[in-house]
Protein backbone atom coordinates (compact mmCIF):
# COMPACT_ATOMS: atom_id res chain seq x y z
CA UNK A 1 0.00 0.00 0.00
CA UNK A 2 1.61 3.07 -0.86
CA UNK A 3 1.16 6.35 1.04
CA UNK A 4 -1.36 9.03 -0.85
CA UNK A 5 0.31 11.57 -2.54
CA UNK A 6 1.52 15.21 -0.99
CA UNK A 7 0.10 17.68 -2.27
CA UNK A 8 3.02 19.57 -2.30
CA UNK A 9 5.94 17.80 -2.96
CA UNK A 10 9.34 19.58 -3.19
CA UNK A 11 12.57 17.37 -4.25
CA UNK A 12 16.10 18.28 -4.15
CA UNK A 13 15.90 21.94 -4.01
CA UNK A 14 18.76 23.97 -5.27
CA UNK A 15 19.20 27.61 -5.14
CA UNK A 16 21.81 29.36 -5.95
CA UNK A 17 22.43 33.33 -5.27
CA UNK A 18 25.62 33.71 -7.40
CA UNK A 19 28.53 31.63 -5.52
CA UNK A 20 26.51 31.63 -2.46
CA UNK A 21 24.36 28.24 -2.32
CA UNK A 22 20.98 29.64 -0.23
CA UNK A 23 18.98 25.70 -0.39
CA UNK A 24 21.35 23.08 -1.26
CA UNK A 25 19.19 20.18 -2.00
CA UNK A 26 16.25 19.57 0.33
CA UNK A 27 13.11 18.28 0.32
CA UNK A 28 10.00 18.76 1.49
CA UNK A 29 6.28 17.49 1.55
CA UNK A 30 3.00 18.66 3.30
CA UNK A 31 0.32 16.52 2.74
CA UNK A 32 -3.62 18.08 2.20
CA UNK A 33 -4.94 19.85 5.05
CA UNK A 34 -1.51 19.06 6.94
CA UNK A 35 -0.07 22.51 9.60
CA UNK A 36 3.64 22.50 8.77
CA UNK A 37 6.26 24.64 10.65
CA UNK A 38 9.52 25.41 8.58
CA UNK A 39 12.12 27.29 10.96
CA UNK A 40 15.77 28.49 11.57
CA UNK A 41 18.13 31.11 12.33
CA UNK A 42 18.18 34.43 9.89
CA UNK A 43 19.10 33.68 6.83
CA UNK A 44 18.49 29.65 6.94
CA UNK A 45 17.04 29.97 3.23
CA UNK A 46 13.26 30.08 4.82
CA UNK A 47 12.21 33.02 2.52
CA UNK A 48 14.48 31.57 -0.17
CA UNK A 49 12.18 28.46 0.20
CA UNK A 50 8.50 29.99 -0.13
CA UNK A 51 9.64 32.14 -3.08
CA UNK A 52 11.08 29.19 -4.92
CA UNK A 53 7.41 27.53 -3.82
CA UNK A 54 5.48 30.65 -4.64
CA UNK A 55 6.97 31.22 -7.87
CA UNK A 56 8.50 34.40 -6.90
CA UNK A 57 12.15 32.89 -7.76
CA UNK A 58 12.93 29.89 -10.08
CA UNK A 59 14.96 26.58 -8.42
CA UNK A 60 18.20 25.92 -10.24
CA UNK A 61 17.81 22.38 -9.66
CA UNK A 62 15.06 19.68 -8.22
CA UNK A 63 11.08 19.56 -8.75
CA UNK A 64 8.26 21.29 -7.16
CA UNK A 65 4.93 19.41 -7.63
CA UNK A 66 1.46 20.56 -6.53
CA UNK A 67 -0.80 18.39 -6.36
CA UNK A 68 0.57 15.90 -8.40
CA UNK A 69 1.37 18.89 -10.76
CA UNK A 70 5.16 19.70 -12.11
CA UNK A 71 4.62 23.64 -11.02
CA UNK A 72 8.56 23.83 -11.16
CA UNK A 73 8.61 26.68 -14.14
CA UNK A 74 5.12 27.80 -13.87
CA UNK A 75 4.92 31.52 -13.17
CA UNK A 76 3.44 32.68 -9.78
CA UNK A 77 0.21 34.04 -11.09
CA UNK A 78 -0.73 30.31 -12.30
CA UNK A 79 0.19 28.81 -9.37
CA UNK A 80 -1.84 31.25 -7.64
CA UNK A 81 -4.85 29.92 -9.92
CA UNK A 82 -3.91 26.56 -8.39
CA UNK A 83 -4.53 27.29 -5.44
CA UNK A 84 -0.84 28.12 -4.02
CA UNK A 85 -1.37 31.45 -2.21
CA UNK A 86 1.99 33.10 -0.13
CA UNK A 87 1.62 36.45 2.43
CA UNK A 88 4.62 38.24 2.69
CA UNK A 89 6.78 39.11 5.55
CA UNK A 90 6.82 42.70 4.85
CA UNK A 91 2.94 43.59 4.17
CA UNK A 92 2.97 44.27 0.36
CA UNK A 93 -1.20 46.05 0.18
CA UNK A 94 -2.23 47.41 -2.67
CA UNK A 95 -1.73 51.19 -1.72
CA UNK A 96 -4.46 52.98 -3.79
CA UNK A 97 -6.95 50.89 -2.94
CA UNK A 98 -9.61 50.05 -0.01
CA UNK A 99 -9.36 47.28 1.53
CA UNK A 100 -12.44 45.57 0.11
CA UNK A 101 -10.79 46.10 -3.11
CA UNK A 102 -7.39 44.72 -2.33
CA UNK A 103 -9.48 41.43 -1.46
CA UNK A 104 -10.97 42.04 -4.82
CA UNK A 105 -7.86 41.32 -7.36
CA UNK A 106 -7.46 37.81 -5.86
CA UNK A 107 -10.98 36.86 -5.66
CA UNK A 108 -11.85 38.10 -9.86
CA UNK A 109 -7.94 36.92 -10.76
CA UNK A 110 -6.53 33.78 -8.98
CA UNK A 111 -9.75 32.34 -7.28
CA UNK A 112 -12.31 33.23 -10.82
CA UNK A 113 -11.41 29.78 -12.01
CA UNK A 114 -12.40 27.43 -9.09
CA UNK A 115 -14.67 30.02 -7.23
CA UNK A 116 -18.88 29.98 -7.45
CA UNK A 117 -20.85 32.36 -8.92
CA UNK A 118 -21.25 34.18 -5.70
CA UNK A 119 -20.85 38.12 -5.75
CA UNK A 120 -17.58 38.79 -5.60
CA UNK A 121 -18.32 42.12 -2.87
CA UNK A 122 -20.34 40.10 -0.34
CA UNK A 123 -17.48 36.93 -0.75
CA UNK A 124 -14.82 39.95 0.03
CA UNK A 125 -17.32 41.22 3.07
CA UNK A 126 -17.57 37.54 4.27
CA UNK A 127 -13.60 37.30 4.46
CA UNK A 128 -13.44 40.62 6.31
CA UNK A 129 -15.19 39.72 8.57
CA UNK A 130 -14.21 36.33 9.51
CA UNK A 131 -10.75 38.45 9.68
CA UNK A 132 -12.05 40.91 11.60
CA UNK A 133 -11.06 43.90 9.15
CA UNK A 134 -15.19 44.62 8.79
CA UNK A 135 -14.96 47.89 10.36
CA UNK A 136 -12.50 48.96 7.80
CA UNK A 137 -13.39 47.57 4.42
CA UNK A 138 -13.76 51.21 3.08
CA UNK A 139 -10.79 52.16 4.58
CA UNK A 140 -7.47 52.84 2.24
CA UNK A 141 -5.20 50.40 2.72
CA UNK A 142 -2.25 52.62 3.30
CA UNK A 143 -3.03 53.93 6.71
CA UNK A 144 -3.76 50.72 8.40
CA UNK A 145 -1.87 49.91 12.00
CA UNK A 146 0.70 47.37 12.03
CA UNK A 147 -1.84 44.91 12.87
CA UNK A 148 -4.38 45.37 10.71
CA UNK A 149 -2.33 45.40 7.35
CA UNK A 150 -0.74 41.78 8.85
CA UNK A 151 -4.90 40.87 8.73
CA UNK A 152 -4.58 42.33 5.52
CA UNK A 153 -2.02 40.25 4.03
CA UNK A 154 -3.77 37.19 5.47
CA UNK A 155 -6.88 38.41 4.14
CA UNK A 156 -5.50 38.47 0.44
CA UNK A 157 -3.88 35.13 0.98
CA UNK A 158 -6.55 33.66 1.30
CA UNK A 159 -9.35 35.11 -1.48
CA UNK A 160 -6.86 33.20 -3.53
CA UNK A 161 -9.18 30.40 -1.95
CA UNK A 162 -5.58 28.26 -1.51
CA UNK A 163 -5.53 24.68 -1.08
CA UNK A 164 -1.85 25.66 0.34
CA UNK A 165 -1.58 28.98 2.28
CA UNK A 166 2.28 29.54 3.06
CA UNK A 167 2.84 32.56 5.76
CA UNK A 168 5.76 33.89 6.06
CA UNK A 169 6.29 35.47 9.85
CA UNK A 170 2.42 36.78 9.95
CA UNK A 171 3.35 37.97 13.55
CA UNK A 172 6.60 39.50 13.25
CA UNK A 173 6.31 42.39 15.73
CA UNK A 174 3.18 41.93 17.14
CA UNK A 175 2.00 42.22 20.93
CA UNK A 176 1.58 38.37 22.21
CA UNK A 177 -2.35 38.82 22.05
CA UNK A 178 -2.13 39.87 18.37
CA UNK A 179 -0.43 37.04 17.94
CA UNK A 180 -3.28 35.02 19.34
CA UNK A 181 -5.97 36.60 17.16
CA UNK A 182 -3.20 35.76 13.78
CA UNK A 183 -2.46 32.13 15.44
CA UNK A 184 -6.72 31.75 15.99
CA UNK A 185 -7.35 32.73 11.98
CA UNK A 186 -4.50 30.31 11.11
CA UNK A 187 -6.01 27.42 12.67
CA UNK A 188 -10.06 28.16 11.71
CA UNK A 189 -8.81 28.15 8.12
CA UNK A 190 -6.76 24.84 8.55
CA UNK A 191 -9.66 23.64 10.04
CA UNK A 192 -11.77 23.90 6.94
CA UNK A 193 -9.04 22.14 5.11
CA UNK A 194 -6.35 24.37 4.02
CA UNK A 195 -2.57 23.07 4.52
CA UNK A 196 -0.65 25.74 5.46
CA UNK A 197 2.86 26.16 5.62
CA UNK A 198 3.98 28.32 8.95
CA UNK A 199 7.25 30.40 8.68
CA UNK A 200 7.47 32.00 12.10
CA UNK A 201 10.73 33.48 14.75
CA UNK A 202 8.07 32.85 17.65
CA UNK A 203 8.57 29.65 18.91
CA UNK A 204 5.07 29.26 20.66
CA UNK A 205 3.05 30.35 17.96
CA UNK A 206 4.98 27.74 15.96
CA UNK A 207 5.05 24.58 18.42
CA UNK A 208 1.51 25.19 19.28
CA UNK A 209 0.16 25.59 15.56
CA UNK A 210 2.66 23.06 13.75
CA UNK A 211 1.78 19.49 13.36
CA UNK A 212 5.09 18.75 12.04
CA UNK A 213 8.14 20.72 11.79
CA UNK A 214 10.45 21.30 9.44
CA UNK A 215 14.11 22.91 10.47
CA UNK A 216 16.33 24.69 7.85
CA UNK A 217 20.20 25.87 8.75
CA UNK A 218 22.28 26.97 6.38
CA UNK A 219 20.37 26.02 3.80
CA UNK A 220 20.03 22.53 4.73
CA UNK A 221 17.60 20.84 6.21
CA UNK A 222 18.88 19.51 9.41
CA UNK A 223 15.75 18.37 11.36
CA UNK A 224 12.04 17.55 10.59
CA UNK A 225 9.70 15.92 13.31
CA UNK A 226 6.72 17.22 15.50
CA UNK A 227 7.26 19.84 17.95
CA UNK A 228 8.53 17.90 20.80
CA UNK A 229 10.96 15.94 18.81
CA UNK A 230 12.48 19.14 17.54
CA UNK A 231 12.58 20.39 20.79
CA UNK A 232 15.05 18.04 22.00
CA UNK A 233 16.74 17.46 18.85
CA UNK A 234 20.52 18.25 19.52
CA UNK A 235 21.24 19.40 15.98
CA UNK A 236 18.81 22.34 16.06
CA UNK A 237 19.84 23.47 19.54
CA UNK A 238 23.31 23.49 18.09
CA UNK A 239 21.76 25.72 15.45
CA UNK A 240 20.08 28.14 17.04
CA UNK A 241 22.44 28.47 20.20
CA UNK A 242 25.74 27.15 18.77
CA UNK A 243 28.08 24.49 21.01
CA UNK B 1 -20.25 59.92 -11.67
CA UNK B 2 -22.81 57.48 -12.21
CA UNK B 3 -23.10 55.91 -15.61
CA UNK B 4 -26.55 57.61 -17.28
CA UNK B 5 -25.03 61.14 -16.02
CA UNK B 6 -21.64 60.10 -17.88
CA UNK B 7 -23.12 59.02 -21.50
CA UNK B 8 -25.28 62.07 -20.90
CA UNK B 9 -22.68 64.66 -20.90
CA UNK B 10 -20.75 62.86 -23.61
CA UNK B 11 -23.60 63.08 -25.91
CA UNK B 12 -24.18 66.98 -25.00
CA UNK B 13 -20.37 67.40 -25.46
CA UNK B 14 -20.97 65.94 -28.56
CA UNK B 15 -24.21 68.01 -29.28
CA UNK B 16 -22.49 71.38 -28.84
CA UNK B 17 -20.11 70.45 -31.16
CA UNK B 18 -21.92 70.17 -33.88
CA UNK B 19 -24.16 73.03 -32.93
CA UNK B 20 -20.60 75.14 -32.66
CA UNK B 21 -19.51 73.89 -36.43
CA UNK B 22 -23.49 75.69 -37.55
CA UNK B 23 -22.68 79.31 -35.46
CA UNK B 24 -19.26 79.78 -35.55
CA UNK B 25 -17.13 80.73 -38.77
CA UNK B 26 -13.62 82.05 -37.98
CA UNK B 27 -11.35 78.64 -39.00
CA UNK B 28 -9.14 80.06 -36.20
CA UNK B 29 -11.07 78.57 -33.08
CA UNK B 30 -11.48 75.19 -34.40
CA UNK B 31 -7.13 75.15 -35.08
CA UNK B 32 -7.14 75.83 -31.09
CA UNK B 33 -9.68 73.33 -30.07
CA UNK B 34 -8.16 70.67 -32.50
CA UNK B 35 -5.25 70.99 -30.90
CA UNK B 36 -6.73 70.85 -27.21
CA UNK B 37 -8.50 67.76 -28.12
CA UNK B 38 -5.32 66.28 -29.48
CA UNK B 39 -3.70 66.88 -26.83
CA UNK B 40 -6.58 65.51 -24.54
CA UNK B 41 -6.44 62.21 -26.58
CA UNK B 42 -2.43 61.68 -25.90
CA UNK B 43 -3.47 62.47 -22.16
CA UNK B 44 -6.09 60.23 -21.30
CA UNK B 45 -3.67 57.52 -23.77
CA UNK B 46 -0.54 58.43 -21.22
CA UNK B 47 -2.62 57.76 -18.41
CA UNK B 48 -3.39 54.39 -19.43
CA UNK B 49 0.00 52.78 -19.10
CA UNK B 50 1.44 55.63 -16.84
CA UNK B 51 -1.29 56.62 -14.50
CA UNK B 52 -3.08 53.01 -14.06
CA UNK B 53 -0.07 51.15 -14.45
CA UNK B 54 2.61 52.79 -13.45
CA UNK B 55 4.66 52.62 -16.05
CA UNK B 56 6.36 56.30 -17.42
CA UNK B 57 6.22 56.72 -21.14
CA UNK B 58 9.02 59.10 -22.19
CA UNK B 59 8.15 58.04 -26.39
CA UNK B 60 4.62 59.26 -26.75
CA UNK B 61 5.83 61.36 -29.74
CA UNK B 62 6.42 58.11 -31.70
CA UNK B 63 3.59 56.52 -31.30
CA UNK B 64 1.82 59.95 -32.63
CA UNK B 65 4.54 60.02 -35.31
CA UNK B 66 3.82 56.52 -36.77
CA UNK B 67 -0.24 57.32 -36.45
CA UNK B 68 0.94 60.29 -38.53
CA UNK B 69 3.23 58.34 -40.84
CA UNK B 70 0.92 55.63 -41.50
CA UNK B 71 -1.62 58.45 -42.80
CA UNK B 72 1.25 59.60 -45.06
CA UNK B 73 1.94 56.67 -46.18
CA UNK B 74 -1.43 54.65 -46.75
CA UNK B 75 -2.67 57.72 -48.57
CA UNK B 76 0.44 57.89 -51.15
CA UNK B 77 0.48 54.40 -51.93
CA UNK B 78 -3.93 54.29 -51.24
CA UNK B 79 -5.64 57.38 -51.70
CA UNK B 80 -7.12 55.70 -48.66
CA UNK B 81 -10.26 57.54 -46.65
CA UNK B 82 -9.56 59.62 -43.43
CA UNK B 83 -11.73 56.73 -41.08
CA UNK B 84 -9.85 54.39 -42.49
CA UNK B 85 -6.49 56.01 -41.77
CA UNK B 86 -7.35 56.60 -38.51
CA UNK B 87 -8.03 52.71 -37.86
CA UNK B 88 -4.59 51.91 -39.84
CA UNK B 89 -2.86 54.68 -37.10
CA UNK B 90 -4.31 52.96 -34.69
CA UNK B 91 -3.00 49.63 -35.52
CA UNK B 92 0.03 50.59 -36.13
CA UNK B 93 0.44 52.63 -33.36
CA UNK B 94 -0.81 49.64 -31.09
CA UNK B 95 1.38 47.32 -32.76
CA UNK B 96 4.62 49.61 -32.01
CA UNK B 97 2.89 49.47 -28.15
CA UNK B 98 2.65 45.53 -28.70
CA UNK B 99 6.01 45.79 -29.58
CA UNK B 100 7.61 48.30 -26.98
CA UNK B 101 5.89 46.03 -24.28
CA UNK B 102 6.98 42.99 -25.50
CA UNK B 103 10.75 44.28 -25.28
CA UNK B 104 10.41 46.07 -22.44
CA UNK B 105 8.25 43.93 -20.21
CA UNK B 106 10.87 43.01 -17.93
CA UNK B 107 12.25 46.54 -17.18
CA UNK B 108 11.04 48.52 -14.09
CA UNK B 109 11.00 52.29 -12.95
CA UNK B 110 13.03 54.66 -14.34
CA UNK B 111 14.96 51.71 -16.91
CA UNK B 112 11.53 51.42 -18.78
CA UNK B 113 11.56 55.27 -18.79
CA UNK B 114 15.02 55.22 -20.88
CA UNK B 115 13.99 52.35 -22.96
CA UNK B 116 10.83 54.53 -24.37
CA UNK B 117 13.04 57.22 -24.97
CA UNK B 118 15.43 55.62 -27.08
CA UNK B 119 12.57 53.61 -28.95
CA UNK B 120 11.87 56.97 -30.02
CA UNK B 121 14.85 58.04 -30.99
CA UNK B 122 14.99 54.88 -33.06
CA UNK B 123 11.74 55.23 -34.79
CA UNK B 124 12.70 58.84 -35.76
CA UNK B 125 15.81 57.48 -37.15
CA UNK B 126 14.02 55.38 -39.28
CA UNK B 127 11.53 57.49 -40.72
CA UNK B 128 14.23 60.68 -41.15
CA UNK B 129 15.62 58.21 -43.58
CA UNK B 130 12.46 56.09 -44.96
CA UNK B 131 12.61 59.12 -48.09
CA UNK B 132 9.04 57.31 -49.60
CA UNK B 133 7.36 59.26 -46.69
CA UNK B 134 9.84 62.17 -47.52
CA UNK B 135 12.55 61.11 -45.21
CA UNK B 136 13.97 64.08 -43.49
CA UNK B 137 12.78 66.53 -46.03
CA UNK B 138 8.81 65.88 -45.10
CA UNK B 139 5.53 65.36 -47.06
CA UNK B 140 2.99 68.09 -48.23
CA UNK B 141 -0.35 66.43 -48.07
CA UNK B 142 -2.68 68.07 -49.94
CA UNK B 143 -6.63 68.68 -48.12
CA UNK B 144 -9.44 66.45 -49.63
CA UNK B 145 -12.38 68.70 -51.27
CA UNK B 146 -14.45 67.38 -49.49
CA UNK B 147 -15.76 68.08 -46.22
CA UNK B 148 -19.57 65.99 -45.48
CA UNK B 149 -22.21 69.24 -44.15
CA UNK B 150 -19.40 71.37 -42.41
CA UNK B 151 -18.36 74.92 -43.74
CA UNK B 152 -14.82 73.90 -44.35
CA UNK B 153 -12.15 70.79 -43.38
CA UNK B 154 -10.67 71.90 -40.55
CA UNK B 155 -14.25 72.12 -39.03
CA UNK B 156 -14.86 68.42 -39.73
CA UNK B 157 -11.23 67.72 -38.24
CA UNK B 158 -12.52 69.19 -35.35
CA UNK B 159 -15.29 67.14 -35.11
CA UNK B 160 -13.22 63.88 -36.30
CA UNK B 161 -10.93 64.46 -33.25
CA UNK B 162 -13.52 65.67 -30.59
CA UNK B 163 -15.54 62.22 -31.65
CA UNK B 164 -12.11 60.64 -31.15
CA UNK B 165 -11.14 61.75 -27.76
CA UNK B 166 -14.77 60.96 -26.30
CA UNK B 167 -14.55 57.71 -27.24
CA UNK B 168 -10.78 57.72 -25.81
CA UNK B 169 -12.18 59.29 -22.34
CA UNK B 170 -15.07 56.61 -22.42
CA UNK B 171 -12.58 53.71 -22.81
CA UNK B 172 -10.69 54.75 -20.40
CA UNK B 173 -13.09 54.90 -17.74
CA UNK B 174 -14.61 51.20 -18.46
CA UNK B 175 -11.13 49.98 -17.96
CA UNK B 176 -10.60 52.34 -14.60
CA UNK B 177 -13.24 50.68 -12.93
CA UNK B 178 -12.94 47.27 -14.64
CA UNK B 179 -11.95 43.86 -13.52
CA UNK B 180 -8.38 44.54 -16.00
CA UNK B 181 -8.06 48.18 -14.95
CA UNK B 182 -7.94 46.64 -10.68
CA UNK B 183 -5.45 44.54 -12.65
CA UNK B 184 -3.12 47.39 -13.73
CA UNK B 185 -4.01 49.19 -10.48
CA UNK B 186 -2.33 46.09 -8.25
CA UNK B 187 0.44 45.98 -10.94
CA UNK B 188 0.75 49.64 -10.24
CA UNK B 189 0.85 49.17 -6.34
CA UNK B 190 2.85 46.04 -6.43
CA UNK B 191 3.86 43.57 -9.10
CA UNK B 192 4.78 40.88 -7.20
CA UNK B 193 2.06 41.03 -4.75
CA UNK B 194 -0.14 41.08 -8.10
CA UNK B 195 1.67 37.71 -9.69
CA UNK B 196 0.84 35.65 -5.65
CA UNK B 197 -2.96 37.47 -6.19
CA UNK B 198 -3.59 35.45 -9.77
CA UNK B 199 -2.33 38.27 -11.88
CA UNK B 200 -1.32 37.73 -15.00
CA UNK B 201 1.31 40.81 -15.16
CA UNK B 202 3.09 40.37 -18.16
CA UNK B 203 -0.01 39.84 -20.34
CA UNK B 204 -2.04 42.79 -18.67
CA UNK B 205 1.10 45.07 -19.69
CA UNK B 206 1.02 44.27 -22.85
CA UNK B 207 -2.59 45.01 -23.19
CA UNK B 208 -1.73 48.92 -21.09
CA UNK B 209 1.26 49.26 -23.76
CA UNK B 210 -0.78 48.01 -26.98
CA UNK B 211 -4.65 50.71 -26.01
CA UNK B 212 -1.85 53.17 -25.07
CA UNK B 213 -0.19 52.80 -28.52
CA UNK B 214 -3.33 52.37 -30.64
CA UNK B 215 -5.00 55.24 -28.77
CA UNK B 216 -1.42 57.70 -29.49
CA UNK B 217 -1.58 56.18 -33.59
CA UNK B 218 -5.27 57.38 -33.45
CA UNK B 219 -4.36 60.85 -32.10
CA UNK B 220 -1.71 60.93 -34.96
CA UNK B 221 -3.39 59.73 -38.03
CA UNK B 222 -5.85 63.27 -38.73
CA UNK B 223 -2.50 65.14 -37.87
CA UNK B 224 -1.03 65.45 -41.48
CA UNK B 225 -4.40 66.57 -42.67
CA UNK B 226 -4.65 69.50 -40.14
CA UNK B 227 -1.00 70.43 -40.71
CA UNK B 228 -0.61 69.59 -44.36
CA UNK B 229 3.30 69.54 -44.01
CA UNK B 230 4.78 66.59 -42.13
CA UNK B 231 8.37 66.26 -41.06
CA UNK B 232 10.09 63.77 -38.31
CA UNK B 233 10.83 67.20 -36.25
CA UNK B 234 6.89 68.42 -36.03
CA UNK B 235 5.68 64.61 -35.64
CA UNK B 236 8.05 63.42 -33.06
CA UNK B 237 8.45 66.93 -31.39
CA UNK B 238 9.60 66.33 -27.98
CA UNK B 239 6.63 69.11 -26.91
CA UNK B 240 4.08 66.55 -27.51
CA UNK B 241 6.24 64.27 -25.61
CA UNK B 242 6.22 66.03 -22.77
CA UNK B 243 2.73 67.44 -22.86
CA UNK B 244 1.25 64.31 -22.71
CA UNK B 245 3.23 63.14 -19.33
CA UNK B 246 2.69 67.00 -17.70
CA UNK B 247 -1.07 67.12 -18.35
CA UNK B 248 -1.84 63.76 -17.11
CA UNK B 249 0.38 64.37 -13.60
CA UNK B 250 -1.32 68.57 -13.48
CA UNK B 251 -5.16 66.68 -13.85
CA UNK B 252 -3.97 63.65 -11.79
CA UNK B 253 -3.04 60.23 -12.70
CA UNK B 254 -5.11 57.89 -10.46
CA UNK B 255 -8.25 58.61 -11.47
CA UNK B 256 -10.02 58.78 -15.54
CA UNK B 257 -10.89 62.50 -15.46
CA UNK B 258 -7.01 63.21 -14.40
CA UNK B 259 -5.93 63.64 -17.69
CA UNK B 260 -9.06 65.27 -19.14
CA UNK B 261 -8.65 68.53 -16.23
CA UNK B 262 -5.12 68.85 -17.01
CA UNK B 263 -5.27 68.47 -20.79
CA UNK B 264 -7.73 71.12 -20.82
CA UNK B 265 -6.46 73.62 -18.48
CA UNK B 266 -3.15 73.16 -19.81
CA UNK B 267 -4.11 72.82 -23.18
CA UNK B 268 -6.37 76.15 -23.24
CA UNK B 269 -3.57 78.29 -21.43
CA UNK B 270 -1.54 77.17 -23.96
CA UNK B 271 -3.33 78.21 -26.80
CA UNK B 272 -4.71 81.66 -25.22
CA UNK B 273 -0.93 82.39 -24.18
CA UNK B 274 0.31 81.67 -28.42
CA UNK B 275 -2.61 84.54 -28.92
CA UNK B 276 -2.69 87.24 -26.46
CA UNK B 277 1.19 87.06 -25.41
CA UNK B 278 3.67 84.71 -27.83
CA UNK B 279 3.81 81.49 -29.44
CA UNK B 280 7.28 80.63 -27.38
CA UNK B 281 5.93 81.26 -24.12
CA UNK B 282 3.35 77.91 -24.03
CA UNK B 283 6.30 76.18 -23.90
CA UNK B 284 7.33 77.96 -20.42
CA UNK B 285 3.69 77.02 -19.20
CA UNK B 286 3.35 73.29 -19.12
CA UNK B 287 7.27 73.34 -17.39
CA UNK B 288 6.13 75.74 -14.50
CA UNK B 289 3.16 74.16 -14.04
CA UNK B 290 4.60 70.78 -13.92
CA UNK B 291 7.60 72.16 -11.33
CA UNK B 292 4.99 73.61 -9.20
CA UNK B 293 2.64 70.46 -9.09
CA UNK B 294 5.17 68.22 -8.88
CA UNK B 295 6.45 70.10 -5.69
CA UNK B 296 3.31 70.83 -4.09
CA UNK B 297 0.48 68.77 -5.46
CA UNK B 298 2.09 65.14 -6.44
CA UNK B 299 -1.48 63.53 -7.10
CA UNK B 300 -2.67 66.54 -9.51
CA UNK B 301 -5.59 68.49 -9.36
CA UNK B 302 -7.52 65.37 -8.65
CA UNK B 303 -5.73 64.62 -5.31
CA UNK B 304 -6.32 67.94 -4.60
CA UNK B 305 -10.22 68.35 -4.56
CA UNK B 306 -9.78 64.45 -3.04
CA UNK B 307 -8.08 65.54 -0.06
CA UNK B 308 -10.01 68.73 0.27
CA UNK B 309 -13.58 66.53 0.40
CA UNK B 310 -12.01 64.03 3.01
CA UNK B 311 -11.34 67.16 5.19
CA UNK B 312 -14.94 68.16 4.96
CA UNK B 313 -16.13 64.86 5.71
CA UNK B 314 -14.00 64.02 9.37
Amino acid sequence: MSAPLPLLQVSGLTKRFGGFVALDNVDLHVGAGERLGLIGPNGSGKTTMINCISGALFNDMGGIRFDGQDITRMLPHRRARLGVARSFQIPKPFRSMTVLENLRVPLEYAARARAGQRHIIDEAMELLESIGLKHCAQHNSAGLTQVDMRKLELARALAVKPRLLVSDEAMAGLSSAEVDEILEILLALNKRGVAVIMIEHIMRAVMRFSQRIVVLDAGHKIAEGTPDEIVSNPDVERAYLGE
Amino acid sequence: MKSAAFWGVLAAILAGGLALTAVLENEYYYNALYLILQATLMAVAWNILGGFTGYVNFGSAAFFAMGAYTTVALNKALGLPLPLLILAGGAVGGLVGFGLGYLTLRLKGVYFAIATLAMAIVIETFISNWTYVGGARGAYMLTPDQHLWFNSYIQMLFMVMLLLTLAAVAISRMLSSSRLGRGLAAIRDDEVAAESAGVPTLRLKLVSTTVMGAMMGVAGAPFPYFVTFVDPVSAFNLFIAVNAIAMPMIGGTGHWIGPVIGALLVGSMQEIVKVTVSSELNVLIVGVMLVVFITLAPQGIVGLVRKHWQRRKS
